[in-house]
C-alpha cells in the first residue's frame, strides 16, 4: 500500500479517536463552559442567569483562601518532588548496588490509588499524632505537612523513573570532556548534567505542577479540608484545596450548583495559565543535544 | 481487495461500540428505585424480583453509597432512564427536588398511611411519603447499668430515677470516676467526628435545641436560628466528651465503628443512636453484643425544665418521591409497585422482618425490633416525642460548619464561640444561600 492508498484510509483511523475525544472532552468542556453561565440541578434542565454565578465566586472567601493554600502548596510540594527524585535518581545512576531493587521499591506508590493513600496516611499521622493529644484534622500546619508528604510519597518515584532515563540518555563524552576540562563534580553537575536533562526537568516540574494544583482524592481523603474557622457566619476550611472547594460548593447547596460549575472554569484557565507559563519558562533553558 | 475488507471491517468494529448506546428501548413499563439506605440494599433487590418475576413489570433497585445520595440522584435524573423512584429527606430536600415530584394526591398508597402527618406536602400537592419511622435517644446496656445502681457509690438507683439532665449526668460523671470498679472503659461510647460518625451529634443531637426554640416560638421551621437552647447543647456536648471511653483530643478520627465497637463488647454504658443499629448491636455469632432484653433508651435530656416528660426522637427522613418527569405508563408502574409493597404479605413482611422497619401504613406488620417496642413503650406511657426538626437545617454546609466546630472545642482547639456562630450565623447564611 503506497502513501496515497493510505491517506485515503485517514478518516477511518481517525474518526473513532475523533468521535470519542468530542463525546468525552470537547462536548462536556463546552457544555461546562455554557453551564456555569447557568442556574441548575441537573444539567439538562438549566436557566440562563448570565455572570452572577461569577460575581459571587469572587466574593467566596473559602474560594480565595483555597486558591492561596493550593497555591503554597503547589509551590512547596513542587520543589520537594523535584528535589529529592533528582538526587535520587543521581544516586541510582551511580552505579551503587541494588538500584534497579531501590527503583522498582520507590515507583510502588505510584501504583496505589489517591483515597487508599490518603487513608493509610491518615492513619500513620494519627497514630503518631496521637501521643501528642492532636490530629491531622485538628491542625492545618499539620494538615498541609501531612498532604506535602503524602504528596512527595506517591511522585517522587515516578519522577525518579523520568529523570534516571533523562541522565542515562547524557552521552558519556560530554562527562570526559568536563574532566579533560579539570571540572569539579559540582561544575559538571551545573553545566554539563543540568542543562542537558532540561527536557526531563520539564516534563517533570509540568507533572508535578498540574497534579499539586488539581490535588483531590488525597486531600478529601487524608483531611476532607478539616479544620474549618468561622469567618462571620461562613465556614472556611483550612485545607480544603481548590478542586475539593468546588465539589463541596457543587454537592453541598443545590442552590450553588452553577457557582461550583463558575469555579471549575475559573480553576481551568489557572491551571492553564500556570502550566503554560511553566512549559515557557523552562523549555527556554532546554539545549539541542 | 481482500485488504480493503480488512480494512473496512476493522474500521467498523471500532465504530462499533459509538452505536451499541443507542441501540437500547424500553418499550415495557418499568421500574426503578434508587434507594437511599445502603442497610437494607440486598433487602430491597430481593422484594424487587419477588415483583418482577410475579407480575413481569422489571423493577431496577440501585443504592448510592452512604453519603453520596444527591450525587447519585443528580447524575442519574439527568440519565434518559432516570430514576422512577427516589427519596428525599425531608422540607429541606423536598424544595431541591419538588420540580421532579409527582402529586400522589388520590392514589391508592397515598390512602394507605396511618396519617396524613406522614407525607410531604408543598400546598395542595402530596409529594412525598415517609414509608419508615425511626427513634433515637441514648441506648444503654441494662445489666452494666444495673451493675452501677448495686454499687455503693452510686447516687441514683433505678433507671426511672434517670429522667433529667442533672440525673443523667451524675450517673455519668459517677460512672466515669469509677469505671474500672464496673470494668468499662467510660460511662459514653466515643464521640467521634469522623464523616461516618459525626451526623449524630452535628444534626441529631443538634435536633435538640432546634426542637425546643421551635417550641417556645411556636414555629415549624425559620430562617434565622437563635439559639436560645446553645447552652444546653453545650452542657450535653461536654457530658459526652468528657465522660467518655476516649480521650476528647482523638475523636477527630474516631469512626461509628468505634463506638459501635465498644458498645457492643461491653466498654461502655451509653451509645447515642437509633432504632436502626439494633441489628449490628445484637448478640452476634462469634457471641459478642447484648442480648435482647439488655437493650435500654433514654431520651436525650438537655436541661430543659419540664423535660421528665419528654419521650425519644421520633420522625422520618426517609420519603419516598415518585419522577414527575418519567413516562405515564412508569408512574403508574412505580404507584403499583408502591401500593403492593405495603399492602401485599410478601411487602409488609420484608419491610418489617428484613428490614426491620416501623411503617405508617395501615396494613404494616410490627418490626422485630426490640428498641422499636422500647420506642413505642415511650409513646404509650404518654410522654411527648421529639419531632426531627433536622430535617429544616438548611443545608449539609451547616451541618458541616458546626461539625467542624464541635470537633475543635472537643479537642480544645477552638472555643464554644465557634459552634454558636456556626449554628447561628451560619443557619442565616446557609438559609439565604438556599432560598434565594
Amino acid at each position: 500500500m503506497n502513501k496515497r492508498q493510505l491517506s485515503k484510509y485517514f478518516p477511518v483511523f481517525v474518526l473513532p479517536a475523533f468521535a470519542a475525544f468530542c463525546i468525552g472532552f470537547v462536548y462536556p468542556f463546552f457544555r461546562g463552559i455554557y453551564l456555569s453561565f447557568c442556574a441548575f440541578r441537573t444539567t439538562s434542565d438549566a436557566k440562563w442567569v448570565g455572570l452572577s454565578n461569577y460575581a459571587q465566586v469572587f466574593r467566596d472567601g473559602g474560594f480565595l483562601y483555597s486558591f492561596v493554600f493550593t497555591a503554597l502548596f503547589t509551590l512547596v510540594s513542587v520543589l520537594a518532588i523535584n528535589l529529592i527524585a533528582f538526587t535520587v535518581a543521581h544516586i541510582l545512576t551511580s552505579g551503587i548496588r541494588g538500584a534497579n531493587v531501590f527503583r522498582t521499591v520507590f515507583f510502588m506508590p505510584n501504583l496505589i490509588g489517591g483515597v487508599i493513600l490518603g487513608y493509610i496516611w491518615q492513619v500513620i499521622f494519627d497514630g503518631i499524632l496521637q501521643n501528642y493529644g492532636t490530629n491531622i484534622k485538628l491542625d492545618s500546619r499539620l494538615g498541609f505537612a501531612g498532604l506535602v508528604i503524602l504528596l512527595c510519597w506517591q511522585q517522587i518515584g515516578y519522577m525518579m523513573i523520568i529523570y534516571i532515563s533523562g541522565l542515562n540518555s547524557i552521552p558519556d563524552h560530554l562527562y570526559e570532556a568536563a574532566k579533560v576540562d579539570g571540572a569539579t563534580k559540582w561544575q559538571t553537575l551545573r553545566s554539563v548534567t543540568l542543562p542537558m536533562m532540561m527536557p526531563s526537568i520539564t516534563i517533570c516540574t509540568f507533572l508535578t505542577l498540574t497534579n499539586s494544583f488539581k490535588l483531590f482524592d488525597q486531600n478529601l481523603a487524608l483531611t476532607a479540608g478539616e479544620p474549618g474557622v468561622q469567618v462571620a457566619g461562613e465556614t472556611v476550611y483550612q485545607t480544603e484545596m481548590l478542586a475539593l472547594n468546588i465539589y463541596n460548593t457543587f454537592y453541598q447547596n443545590m442552590n450553588t450548583r452553577g457557582v461550583g460549575q463558575a469555579k471549575a472554569v475559573v480553576f481551568f484557565l489557572i491551571v492553564a495559565a500556570v502550566g503554560l507559563v511553566q512549559l515557557y519558562l523552562t523549555r527556554s533553558k532546554e539545549v539541542e543535544q | 481487495m481482500l485488504k480493503k475488507i480488512l480494512v473496512l471491517s476493522l474500521a467498523a468494529l471500532m465504530l462499533l461500540p459509538l452505536f451499541t448506546a443507542c441501540g437500547k428501548k424500553a418499550d415495557t413499563p418499568s421500574v426503578y428505585y434508587l434507594n437511599f439506605k445502603p442497610e437494607q440494599d440486598t433487602q430491597w433487590k430481593a422484594l424487587a424480583k419477588v415483583y418482577s418475576d410475579k407480575t413481569g413489570v422489571p423493577v431496577t433497585v440501585v443504592t448510592a453509597a452512604a453519603g453520596n445520595y444527591e450525587q447519585t440522584l443528580t447524575s442519574e435524573m439527568d440519565k434518559k432512564d432516570a430514576p422512577t423512584l427516589f427519596q428525599v429527606n425531608g422540607p429541606v430536600g423536598l424544595a431541591n427536588w419538588k420540580d421532579y415530584c409527582y402529586d400522589f394526591s388520590g392514589s391508592k398508597v397515598l390512602n394507605e398511611l396511618t396519617s396524613p402527618d406522614f407525607a410531604l406536602t408543598d400546598g395542595e400537592k402530596t409529594l412525598g411519603i415517609a414509608y419508615v419511622l425511626e427513634t433515637y435517644g441514648i441506648i444503654y446496656n441494662e445489666t452494666l447499668l444495673n451493675k452501677y445502681f448495686n454499687s455503693d457509690f452510686s447516687t441514683v438507683k433505678s433507671v426511672e430515677e434517670i429522667n433529667n439532665f442533672e440525673a443523667l449526668n451524675t450517673v455519668a460523671t459517677e460512672i466515669q470516676a469509677n469505671k474500672g470498679a464496673l470494668g468499662v472503659d467510660g460511662a459514653f461510647t466515643s464521640a467521634g467526628m469522623d464523616t461516618t460518625s459525626d451526623w449524630r451529634f452535628k444534626t441529631h443531637l443538634a435536633n435538640m435545641p432546634i426542637y425546643y426554640e421551635y417550641k417556645a416560638k411556636n414555629i415549624t421551621s425559620t430562617d434565622e436560628i437563635e439559639g436560645m437552647y446553645l447552652e444546653n447543647y453545650k452542657k450535653v456536648w461536654d457530658m459526652y466528651i468528657n465522660n467518655s471511653t476516649v480521650s476528647p483530643t482523638s475523636l477527630a478520627s474516631r469512626s461509628v465503628a468505634d463506638a459501635e465497637s465498644e458498645f457492643k463488647r461491653g466498654r461502655a454504658v451509653f451509645y447515642q443512636n437509633g432504632t436502626w443499629v439494633y441489628d449490628s448491636l445484637k448478640k452476634d455469632a462469634s457471641g459478642e453484643g447484648l442480648e435482647d432484653s439488655e437493650f435500654g433508651v433514654l431520651p436525650i435530656y438537655i436541661g430543659v425544665s419540664g423535660e421528665e416528660e419528654q419521650g425519644l426522637c421520633t420522625g422520618s427522613e426517609n420519603y419516598w418521591c415518585v419522577n414527575a418527569k418519567a413516562s405515564e405508563a412508569d408512574i403508574l408502574a412505580t404507584l403499583d409497585f408502591l401500593y403492593w409493597v405495603v399492602t401485599s404479605e410478601e411487602g409488609t413482611a420484608a419491610l418489617a422482618y428484613e428490614m426491620g422497619f416501623v411503617s405508617p401504613f395501615k396494613s404494616a406488620k410490627p418490626a422485630a425490633n426490640p428498641l422499636v417496642d422500647i420506642a413505642n413503650g415511650y409513646i404509650m406511657s404518654g410522654k411527648t416525642p421529639v419531632s426531627w426538626n433536622f430535617a429544616t437545617i438548611p443545608s449539609e454546609n451547616w451541618k458541616n460548619g458546626v461539625g467542624t466546630a464541635l470537633t475543635q472545642y472537643a479537642a480544645g482547639k477552638g472555643d464554644w464561640k465557634s459552634v454558636e456562630s456556626a449554628f447561628v450565623d451560619g443557619w442565616k447564611k446557609e438559609y439565604a444561600a438556599a432560598n434565594k
